[in-house]
């Protein structure tokens, strides 16, 4: 079946591994700039790709709270390596972006919005945790009363090649957050990856499109046989259990309890944890003058409930301590995102336990506190 | 500074490379305009003319070591309506304050060759600790950036915006791979004020605190954690004892390091 | 949203774009306080606005802030806001002259709940400038004083400088609206009350049962004046409260002004009390 014809909208294709090259040109010919998992300064970032062999094959994770080692293995897979410390956060909401400038004449100030640029991104690679983190950002941005136009013009034209994690770090809890590990809706495309081959899930005419000239076939049920097999093996694989059915009562419940205290003693409020947290949305905007006053860009930039900052209010800061803005962090997490947006803020997806530099871990946290009883 | 008259800036030295002073030359495309803006009465490294006090913004690089520079930031202070300090030398100290902890008789002793030419006082202090400071820059060497914030906000008239928060801010903002969490280096960004960038991680270096304490630092767990990660202690003391080594929230850090085993 | 597009999808108007908007006038309220009349530029930028909304003023190189407009709601085109120099932005505004400009946008927020208000008595209280957000509110009252029972005022300040609108008390008074000022401490020359703002509670007699409690000031006096009139068997649901939060936006984006699961800037800055109760006046929270 190779040439022109393109698998229907949720048909589903097998392709041999190295086809997902022309997925990816096609894609670059569309006028997509690709952004995928890739291996630099000793971790899986995102970064622009162009080709299969960028992809971190042959890599795989070891990870912990406090610690995240790359380590190599004999498979072949394109995607057997989990999520490193950035999320695609980083392109649908930049960590700095410039929002609109004003200048002053003699008639006094006039306000230009700023242009954006970015060409359409094709996010390659999108795990499920990370699926629903990017349509947990779009609660935020795009489904309230106001919409980000900014946010949102990244975000439509975004094309998402998801991927069936294979492998879970010992720091995923995606079952339990109800996130993963299989994806369900929300991709233009769909893999799962067996040894020799992708099975694809076409979830769009987008998708559809990008398939034409691809070497693909029809997925047998034997291939979406071995499917099933990989997703159970890999829910299997993943270990980390967390309670949420007493969520967010449980933390309401603990606002005054000591136990913060003891978490404060330990927290650096670096905002590690905030900022590589895929659904964290938090942003300060700034001005920035020429000497003369009267040129000003406005920029919004990445922000975090740990900075002091934050929490100015006039004639004080309604957080002043370490521990009130953990809680903070904590509480809105996974306790009042449920009652904001009716669900959690948390896709179990263990980049803030892994990037704390400090080993904190908001999952052994929680089961602390809550076998602490109410205060 | 609202009124109509340029403000008049002078930029001092006290025990210091100079290397914060180049900063502000090294404003190339703003200092023309800076030129334009304020009367430059005092800075030798640019020029030798030199015009009396009072001055409105005194920029003072350099630790205090001597007598002669308690008499001098003495000076400045009641010759200036504003005091700000000017790099990790000013405003903690230096890493000229290494020297605090130790004997610096036997220094002198073994450094110079006719000590009795030598009269230094026994600590290297920050500026603040003699005379009131209004606002610090922080950073060795400081950052053009900010350096021009500081400038800005001062024609404008508004309170300087600097961050007080951590290099993990700016590491994370750029996309830099945390190099402790992934490789294990000792890195102190986590209690350090941002302002430099985060150079060093960005070039796989640990951090070693240029910018002095952040906001609400602990630097108690945070060399607690690195200890247990097996980092030597000479190492982590090694980061604390730096450029702002001597500035409170490092030093007591760096003191109950000392008391437990290597 | 796997419906991908290669076309630049239409323009949204970006929501944090201000507006030029040009000062008409100026009036020193006390020391340290003023009140900005402000008009758009543009007409067409001009959305009307409801008692106890806000709008974010923007003075570039210094940045943006949230004021609570305090004029009258049926002449918006004017909007005044009553601007304490607290912080680098609101000096910088009140170093602003006539016929300058500014950035403005808004209006935001949750406004008093006027319709619910109509055939109740209200109880109206107040602390130092927590009167602004108030303000639109009991001119439209007075606008329509038969809808509305009773309306008792009680406003305090630290000192009788603290006050704001003092010059108007009397035509409020004659608009039918029941004043009771008091300030903390005050010399001689001070004719009215002293004491603080709860203690004013004692000397009322309320119809809880038909009773509307609106406050506005600082938390801690809030916190009292929600004791007293829940002491008084006003019911939790009757009590509304305007709060103050850090914002950088105010349509919901940036999470500064999170109270527990509310954001400030939408579901405030006005709250029925039993909304936030659980995560009202909770230390540091
Ligand atoms: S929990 Fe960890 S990553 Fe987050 S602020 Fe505290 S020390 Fe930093
Ligand atoms: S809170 Fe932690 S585990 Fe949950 S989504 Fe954010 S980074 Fe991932």
């Amino acid at each position: 079946m190779v040439g022109s014809t393109a698998p229907r909208v949720s048909a589903t294709a097998i392709l041999p591994k190295p086809a997902l090259q022309r997925v990816l040109d096609n894609l670059c010919q569309s006028g997509f700039q690709l952004i995928g998992p890739t291996v630099r300064d000793g971790a899986v970032i995102l970064d622009a790709i162009r080709n299969i062999s960028e992809l971190p094959i042959g890599w795989t994770l070891e990870q912990k709270a406090g610690s995240s080692h790359l380590l190599r293995t004999h498979s072949t897979d394109y995607f057997g390596c989990p999520v490193g410390p950035h999320s695609w956060k980083r392109y649908l909401f930049p960590p700095h972006f410039d929002l609109l400038t004003a200048h002053r004449n003699s008639h006094g100030w006039t306000f230009e919005p700023a242009r954006d640029d970015s060409p359409p991104f094709a996010f390659i690679g999108v795990r499920s945790c990370d699926l629903h983190a990017i349509s947990i950002q779009d609660d935020v941005f795009v489904n309230g009363a106001v919409s980000d136009p900014h946010y949102a013009r990244r975000r439509e034209r975004a094309f998402i090649l998801a991927v069936n994690c294979n492998t879970a770090a010992s720091t995923c809890f995606c079952t339990s957050m109800k996130t993963g590990p299989r994806v369900l809706s929300g991709f233009d495309l769909a893999l799962t990856e067996l040894p020799e081959s992708f099975v694809i899930e076409i979830g769009s005419e987008a998708g559809s499109n990008v398939l034409a000239g691809v070497d693909w076939q029809p997925a047998s049920a034997f291939d979406l046989g071995r499917v099933t097999q990989i997703m159970q093996r890999t829910e299997r694989q993943i270990q980390r259990q967390v309670t949420t059915s007493d969520l967010p009562q449980l933390l309401y419940d603990r606002i005054d309890h000591p136990y913060w205290d003891a978490i404060a003693a330990r927290c650096l409020s670096c905002a590690n944890c905030t900022l590589v947290c895929p659904t964290c949305f938090c942003s300060t905007v700034e001005d920035h003058s020429d000497l003369t006053g009267t040129n000003t860009k406005r920029t919004r930039a990445w922000d975090s409930c740990f900075i002091l900052d934050f929490s100015h209010v006039h004639g004080g800061n309604s957080r002043p301590t370490v521990k009130s803005r953990f809680r903070q962090w904590m509480t809105h997490k996974l306790g009042a995102w449920i009652d904001q947006f009716g669900r959690s803020g948390c896709v179990g997806c263990g980049r803030c336990i892994a990037w704390c530099p400090v080993e904190i871990d908001i999952t052994e946290e929680l089961s602390t506190l809550r076998s602490q009883g109410a205060r | 500074m609202a009124g109509d008259a340029k403000p008049r800036l002078a930029v001092f030295k006290l025990a210091s490379c100079d290397g914060c002073q180049l900063q502000m030359l090294n404003l190339e495309d703003e200092l023309l305009d800076i030129a334009g803006k304020v009367e430059i009465c005092y800075f030798l490294e640019a020029r030798s003319q030199i015009l009396d006090g009072p001055y409105d913004v005194a920029l003072v690089e350099g630790s205090v070591t001597t007598e002669h520079d308690v008499e001098r930031v003495r000076d400045i202070r009641r010759n200036s309506q504003m005091l700000i300090t000017i790099g990790a030398c000013a405003s903690a100290g230096g890493i000229q304050a290494l020297r605090n902890m130790q004997d610096v008789d036997e220094y002198t002793r073994s450094i110079y060759a006719n000590p009795s030419y030598i009269h230094t006082l026994s600590q290297s202090t920050p500026v603040a600790a003699h005379v009131t400071v209004d606002f610090a820059i922080n950073g060795c060497p400081i950052s053009r950036q900010q350096l021009l914030e500081v400038l800005t906000s001062l024609l404008i008239g508004r309170a300087p915006q600097l961050p007080t928060y951590s290099v993990c801010v700016e590491c994370k903002r750029k996309g830099n791979v945390c190099v402790l969490v992934s490789r294990g280096i000792a890195c102190i960004g986590p209690i350090t004020q941002a302002g430099c960038g985060a150079l060093c991680p960005g070039f796989n270096r640990g951090c070693f605190g240029c910018y002095g304490p952040m906001e609400s630092a602990n630097p108690d767990s945070l060399c607690h954690r690195l200890a247990m990660r097996g980092i030597r202690r000479a190492e982590i003391l090694r980061l604390l004892n730096g450029f702002t080594g001597w500035a409170e929230e490092f030093r007591s850090a760096a003191e109950k390091l000392e008391k437990t085993s290597p | 949203m796997s419906a991908t597009t290669m076309f630049e999808p239409a323009a949204i108007a970006d929501p944090m774009l201000p507006y030029p908007a040009v000062v008409r006038a100026i009036r020193p309220e006390t020391y340290g306080i003023s009140t900005f009349s402000l008009e758009y530029l543009d007409p067409a930028a001009q959305a009307g606005f409801a008692p106890g909304q806000f709008n974010m003023i923007h003075l570039p190189g210094f940045g943006e802030v949230a004021i609570s407009i305090c004029s009258d709601p049926n002449t918006p085109k004017v909007m005044e806001h009553t601007i304490r120099y607290a912080g680098s932005v609101t000096r910088a505004i009140g170093r602003l002259r006539v016929g300058d400009t500014v950035g403005m946008r808004g209006p935001y927020g949750n406004p008093w709940p006027m319709q619910l208000a109509e055939g109740k008595d209200l109880m109206i209280v107040s602390g130092g400038i927590g009167l602004a957000p108030l303000r639109p509110l009991i001119l439209e009252v007075i606008h329509r004083r038969s809808s509305f029972g009773r309306v008792l005022l009680l406003y305090g300040g630290r000192t009788p400088q603290d006050l704001l609108y003092t010059g108007e008390f009397e035509k409020w008074q004659d608009g039918g609206i029941e004043m009771n000022v008091s300030v903390d401490r005050a010399d001689e020359t001070w004719k009215g009350q002293v004491g603080v703002i709860p203690m004013a509670f004692y000397r009322i007699r309320l119809d809880h049962r038909n009773t509307l409690v609106f406050s506005c000031g600082p938390e801690i006096m809030m916190r009292f004046v929600i004791y007293e009139a829940m002491a008084r068997r006003i019911p939790k649901e009757a009590i509304y409260v305007s709060m103050e939060r850090n914002m950088k936006c105010a349509i919901g984006f940036c999470g500064h002004c999170q109270l527990g699961p509310a954001f400030i800037c939408k579901q405030g800055p006005v709250f029925q009390f039993s909304t936030i109760e659980p995560f009202f006046g909770r230390e540091e929270f």
